[in-house]
């Protein structure tokens, strides 16, 4: 176990009656880390929070935090704390009294908990609300005092389970910002669910992207944005061209790929062999086009349909074997192509990546 | 307005009904309390506070004590028992629930006054209990357990059980369950999460099952005389000797304001106190 290592999952599952919630999660999270449990709903996330919790116990597995088993240790006793996705602020109690609340039950003295709860209030930027009912703060200050009164405790490590969803979008993007800053100056490692690609990358060190009970990859946002493991990660995180394809021949680095009777070039992966059918991704602002001319060696296709978004131009091409792809790109320089004329395609072969096909074994859920 | 209007009009039978029959009637009864007892059912003068002033005697005192005491302990009885009981309910899987429910409310079928004659039944001196305890060898003579204390209690806490295990149960079957966990969490054990989150959470429908247990307790008269015989004499009983027994309808009826007056205070704590309820400090 490597020594910054905070949080370990191994071999973690869950089942109700005969559901599967949990299919055998290993994970390691780093101390200080940002870590996002991304996926879409029902693939597991919030099950493997309450369980790194307590708050539910795995059919099989083990949590450790710094190499201690917590598997049957109640959640009082661990040193994680949560922000709920509803926030769960105690009705009955003020600001001061919901943030002071975790601090009270470890019996410490009142002069340091109301020391603590000011210093936590100042952190979060709600000094003066001491006084104040849960029912009268809006939905941004309810969730800063949802973490205040997770953070004052300096848990090892703080589980936030969707804790922008209540929020509109203008507030989402504002507290995504926030939350990050306040991780930085907390020093807290932070594992973070959501269902919202745009928040993940947004904040995250690490994204483990879950589908049905399973991490699909764990990557930083960089890679798996750019090197996507399988049609899932790729399809569930941007806008993807996924374009079925045979493997032909395989040369060193590169790879020959066949699409409907057009040969592509592509990066090659350990795993291929000649003759897999495979999917090769590519981002829709990383295609591009020009009007076809007779050197063009790229896959061709015609416009099917050319959209005109202000900063940007949607395109659609379809290729000889009747799929279609999407190509995005901005409107500042851009060549006049009217749809029903034939196009070269092509694209920045680093750009592009060969991914195994889980499409059949996948929820497909995507955007 | 014209809709608003109409809507006034069909609540009219329903005002009249109140005016009528609760208005009028407690008017009467507080004008009744200032007149003398005359021939039979009669009341005639003079006027005047006297009917108050003969409650200094000490056998309306101590009746008074005694009421307010049984009525206390049968809620609190009932709060030991029936919390629990409204919190186990809650928890269990709709199906079950709603046969305990059942159970809960299916005595209500039968008239609540046949229900206590079967616990006299059970108290007798050669009643099932102490046959039963006999049999077994426990007691050599049969133990006194009707016309006591006791049996006006198991009576009382018996009648008005369900009518605090209804308002809780519903209370606690509303309970946000994220908070209880949230309150683990933060690093509250069972207990102290109960304490803390929990009961005043269900505050409201705990002092709904303290309002609804209290104040018919007070004025309960047929459970204490079927149970308790002479021996008991609460509030109620007072009041329906006067009327029956001793055909003094002016002092009946002082008697009775008094209960009035004890209940409105009860309802009026609880509805200063229930709307803070929720915000109880723990």
């Amino acid at each position: 176990m490597q020594d910054n290592t905070l949080l370990s999952l191994r071999g973690l599952r869950k089942s109700y009656d005969t559901q599967e919630a949990l299919n055998g999660l290993d994970l390691d999270v780093y101390r200080g880390e940002f870590l996002t449990l991304l996926g879409p709903s029902g693939c597991g996330k919030t099950t493997t929070l309450r369980i790194i919790a307590g708050l539910e116990s795995p059919t099989e597995g083990k949590v450790y935090l710094e190499g201690k088993d917590l598997t049957n240790v109640p959640p009082e006793k661990r040193e994680v704390n949560t922000v709920f996705q509803n926030y769960a602020l105690f009705p009955h109690m003020n600001v001061e009294r919901n943030i002071g609340y975790g601090l009270r039950m470890r019996g410490i003295d009142k002069k340091t908990i109301k020391e603590k709860v000011h210093n936590m209030l100042k952190l979060v930027q709600l000094e003066g609300f001491e006084k104040r009912m849960p029912s009268q703060l809006s939905g941004g200050q309810r969730q800063r005092v949802a973490i205040a009164r997770s953070a004052v405790l300096e848990p090892k490590l703080l589980l936030l389970d969707e804790p922008l969803g209540a929020l509109d979008l203008q507030l989402r993007r504002q507290m995504q910002f926030e939350l990050k800053g306040m991780q930085k100056r907390l020093g807290i490692t932070f594992i973070y669910i959501t269902h919202d690609q745009e928040e993940a990358l947004n904040m995250s060190d690490r994204i483990a992207l879950m589908s049905k009970g399973k991490f699909v990859q764990i990557d930083t946002p960089y890679d798996l944005y750019e090197h996507p493991n399988t049609a899932f990660a790729a399809s569930f995180i941007g806008e993807t061209n996924i374009i079925d394809s045979t493997v032909e021949g395989i040369n060193g680095d590169e790879v020959l790929l066949d699409i409907g009777g057009q040969q592509v070039q592509a990066r090659s992966r350990d795993w291929l062999v000649p003759g897999q059918k495979v999917c090769l991704c590519v981002r829709a602002e990383r295609l591009r086009y020009r009007k076809k001319d007779p050197g063009c060696k790229h896959l061709q296709g015609k416009i099917l349909l050319s959209q005109y978004t202000g900063s940007d131009r949607t395109v659609v091409i379809e290729l000889a074997t009747g799929q279609k792809l999407i190509s995005r790109h901005t409107t500042e320089q851009e060549e006049k192509i009217q749809p029903g004329e034939n196009v070269c395609i092509f694209w920045d072969k680093d750009k592009a990546s060969i991914v195994m096909d889980d499409r059949g074994t996948q929820p497909d859920e995507t955007k | 307005m014209k809709q608003n209007n109409r809507r006034q009009l069909l609540a009219l039978p329903m005002g009249l009904w109140a005016y009528l029959f609760v208005g009028i009637s407690l008017l009467y009864v507080v004008g009744l309390s200032f007149l003398s007892t005359g021939e039979g059912f009669s009341v005639s003068g003079p006027i005047g506070v006297h009917n108050y002033a003969r409650l200094k005697e000490t056998q309306y005192i101590s009746s008074l004590l005694l009421s307010l005491r049984l009525a206390a302990l049968t809620t609190l009885i009932c709060a030991v028992v029936g919390y629990p009981f409204a919190y186990f309910i809650s928890k269990t899987s709709p199906k079950t629930r709603t046969w305990l429910l059942i159970l809960l409310i299916a005595p209500f079928w039968t008239n609540a006054l046949i229900r206590i004659y079967g616990w006299k039944i059970l108290f007798y001196a050669n009643g099932p209990i102490n046959t039963a305890l006999k049999s077994l060898g426990i007691i050599q003579r049969p133990l006194k357990l009707l016309y006591t204390e006791l049996s006006v209690l198991i009576g009382m806490v018996y009648g008005m059980l369900p009518f605090f295990v209804l308002p809780v149960y519903s209370s606690v079957e509303r309970i946000d369950w994220s908070m209880v966990e949230a309150s683990r969490d933060l690093g509250a054990n069972p207990f102290k999460a109960f304490l803390t989150v929990t009961v005043p959470m269900t505050a409201s429908g705990l002092m709904a099952g303290v309002v609804l247990t209290f104040i018919p307790s007070v004025g309960l008269f047929f459970i204490s005389d079927l149970l308790g015989g002479s021996n008991t004499m609460l509030w109620g009983n007072l009041i329906q000797n006067e009327l029956l027994k001793s055909h003094d309808m002016p002092f009946a009826a002082t008697l009775s304001v008094i209960l009035l007056v004890m209940t409105a205070i009860v309802l009026i704590i609880y509805r200063k106190k229930g709307g803070e309820a929720e915000n109880m400090a723990f």
